[in-house]
C-alpha cells in the first residue's frame, strides 16, 4: 500500500515535470481561453449589459473548448512512446494510475483557467458577486470535464482522425455541466438561488470522480490490444 | 514456470497460430523465431497479458494469467518495440518512472545500470538526445533496476551495435544463472553457453 502511494505521487510529479518541460501544451489551451473570450467584446460590441448577460455562457463554452483541445494530449504521448504500456504492465491498479494521470491533466489545464477566470469576468463586465461564483462553478466544473474528457480519449487512442472523434463523443458528455455551470452564475447575476446548480455540479464530479477512471482504463487497455 | 496451452491468436481477421504450447522452466531462454508478419510480437504481448488470445490460455506457475492479474505482472518485466522512454526526461528519471511502476522500490540501482549500459556520461540530458541504439539500451536498462523474473523482449537487439549487443548477451545469460526466464524474439542467433537452457520456436 505505501508503494501504491508512493507510485502514484511520483507519477503526478512525472507528468508535471514533463508538462513544464515542454510549456506551451500548458499554454496552448489557456491562451486558446482568454483569447476566445476576448473576441466577444470585439463582436459584440462593448455595450456593457449585453457582454453580461452572455459573460457565464462565454466562459463555460470557452473553458469547455479549452479543455476539449488539451485532451489529444492526455494519453497520446505515452501511447505512443510505448509508456502507457508499461503502465498497463505495472503491478498497480490501471483505473488509479488513470486517475493520476487526469489528476495532472486537470492541475495543468483546469486549474490555470479557473485561476485566469476572474480577469476575464471583469472583462466581461461580471458583477463583483458572480466573480466568486464563477471561479467555484469552475473549481467543481472542470474536472468533470478532464473526467470525461479521459473516456473520451482513450476510446480514441491510435485512431485516425481521433481528435474530431473525440469532439463528437465528448461535447455532448459536457452538456450537462456547461447548463449548470454557466446556469449557477447567470442565476447570482439575475439574482436567483443557485443551491440547486452546486449541488448538480457536485454530484456531477463525485459521479465523474467513480466512474470516469474506470471507464477509461478499460477502454485503455482495449485500446492497447 | 511459464505455459501457453493450447495457444491461438488472430489479428483482425486473420488467424496467426493456433494449438500452439510451450513450458518454460527457471533457467531457461525461449527464442521465438519467424518471419515478418508471423505473430511474433502478438505472441509476446499475449504472454505479457496485454493482448487476449482467441482460445487457450497463457498460465504461470499453473494459474491463468487474467485471473492473476497484479500478481502476474509483479514478475515481468516488458520491453516491446516501442522503448517507453519519455523524451523529455532524462535517463536516470526514466529509469524512476521505470522503478516506479515495479513493486521494488530500490533506487539505488539506478547509477549502477546506468554506468554498466554505457549510459552514465548521459545522464543529465533529456532522452530525446540519445541515439536509437542508445535510447534502445535505455529501455533494457528497465531490466535491471526493476528486477523482475520473467522478461519478456521483443526484438532487443535491434539497433544495438556489435559491443552492446555482446555485453547484452552476457546480461541475459547473467539473468538466466540466476534462476531467471527469458523470452524473447531475435533475427540474430544468441550465444548461450550451455545450450540445453536455449529452446527455439518457430512461427509459421
Amino acid at each position: 500500500m505505501p508503494n501504491l502511494i508512493k507510485t502514484v505521487a511520483f507519477l503526478f510529479r512525472r507528468d508535471l515535470t514533463v508538462a513544464l518541460r515542454r510549456s506551451t501544451d500548458i499554454l496552448t489551451p489557456l491562451v486558446f481561453f482568454v483569447i476566445v473570450v476576448s473576441l466577444f467584446p470585439l463582436g459584440l460590441g462593448a455595450e456593457p449589459t449585453v457582454l453580461r448577460t452572455v459573460a457565464p455562457g462565454v466562459i463555460w463554452v470557452a473553458a469547455l473548448l479549452a479543455t476539449m483541445l488539451s485532451l489529444n494530449r492526455l494519453f497520446a504521448n505515452d501511447y505512443a512512446d510505448g509508456t502507457l504500456e508499461q503502465m498497463a504492465l505495472a503491478p498497480y491498479p490501471l483505473t488509479l494510475l488513470v486517475f493520476t494521470k487526469v489528476a495532472a491533466h486537470w492541475a495543468l489545464t483546469g486549474l490555470p483557467l479557473v485561476l485566469i477566470s476572474p480577469l476575464l469576468a471583469v472583462q466581461m463586465n461580471l458583477p463583483d458577486s458572480a466573480i466568486g461564483t464563477l471561479v467555484l462553478s469552475l473549481l467543481l466544473g472542470t474536472p468533470v470535464l478532464s473526467l470525461l474528457g479521459a473516456v473520451g480519449a482513450a476510446l480514441t487512442l491510435g485512431l485516425r482522425g481521433g481528435g474530431v472523434l473525440v469532439s463528437l463523443l465528448v461535447l455532448p458528455l459536457y452538456t450537462p455541466v456547461l447548463i449548470f455551470g454557466a446556469g449557477a452564475v447567470s442565476g447570482v447575476v439575475t439574482g436567483l438561488d443557485i443551491e440547486a446548480q452546486f449541488s448538480l455540479l457536485g454530484a456531477f464530479l463525485a459521479l465523474a470522480v467513480t466512474f470516469a477512471p474506470w471507464a477509461a482504463a478499460a477502454a485503455l487497455r482495449v485500446s492497447l490490444d | 514456470m511459464l505455459e501457453a496451452v493450447d495457444l491461438e491468436c488472430v489479428r483482425g481477421d486473420r488467424p496467426l497460430f493456433s494449438h500452439f504450447s510451450f513450458g518454460l522452466a527457471p533457467g531457461e531462454l525461449l527464442h521465438v523465431r519467424g518471419r515478418n508478419g508471423s505473430g511474433k510480437t502478438t505472441l509476446l504481448r499475449t504472454l505479457c497479458g496485454l493482448t487476449r488470445p482467441a482460445a487457450g490460455e497463457v498460465r504461470w506457475n499453473g494459474a491463468d494469467i487474467h485471473a492473476l492479474g497484479d500478481e502476474y505482472r509483479g514478475q515481468l518485466t516488458y520491453v516491446g518495440h516501442s522503448n517507453g522512454i519519455q523524451g523529455e526526461l532524462t535517463p536516470e528519471e526514466n529509469l524512476r518512472v521505470d522503478v516506479s511502476l515495479s513493486s521494488n522500490t530500490d533506487t539505488t540501482l539506478i547509477r549502477a545500470t546506468l554506468e554498466r549500459l554505457e549510459l552514465a556520461a548521459y545522464h543529465h540530458f533529456p532522452a530525446k538526445v540519445l541515439s536509437q541504439g542508445q535510447k534502445r539500451r535505455l529501455a533494457l536498462a528497465r531490466l535491471f533496476v526493476q528486477k523482475k523474473s520473467l522478461w519478456i523482449l521483443d526484438e532487443p537487439l535491434s539497433a544495438l551495435d556489435v559491443s552492446s549487443v555482446t555485453l547484452m548477451t552476457e546480461l541475459l545469460v547473467e539473468h538466466l544463472a540466476r534462476g531467471g526466464m527469458i523470452v524473447m524474439t531475435s533475427h540474430q542467433e544468441i550465444e548461450v553457453e550451455t545450450r540445453s537452457v536455449l529452446k527455439t520456436i518457430k512461427l509459421d
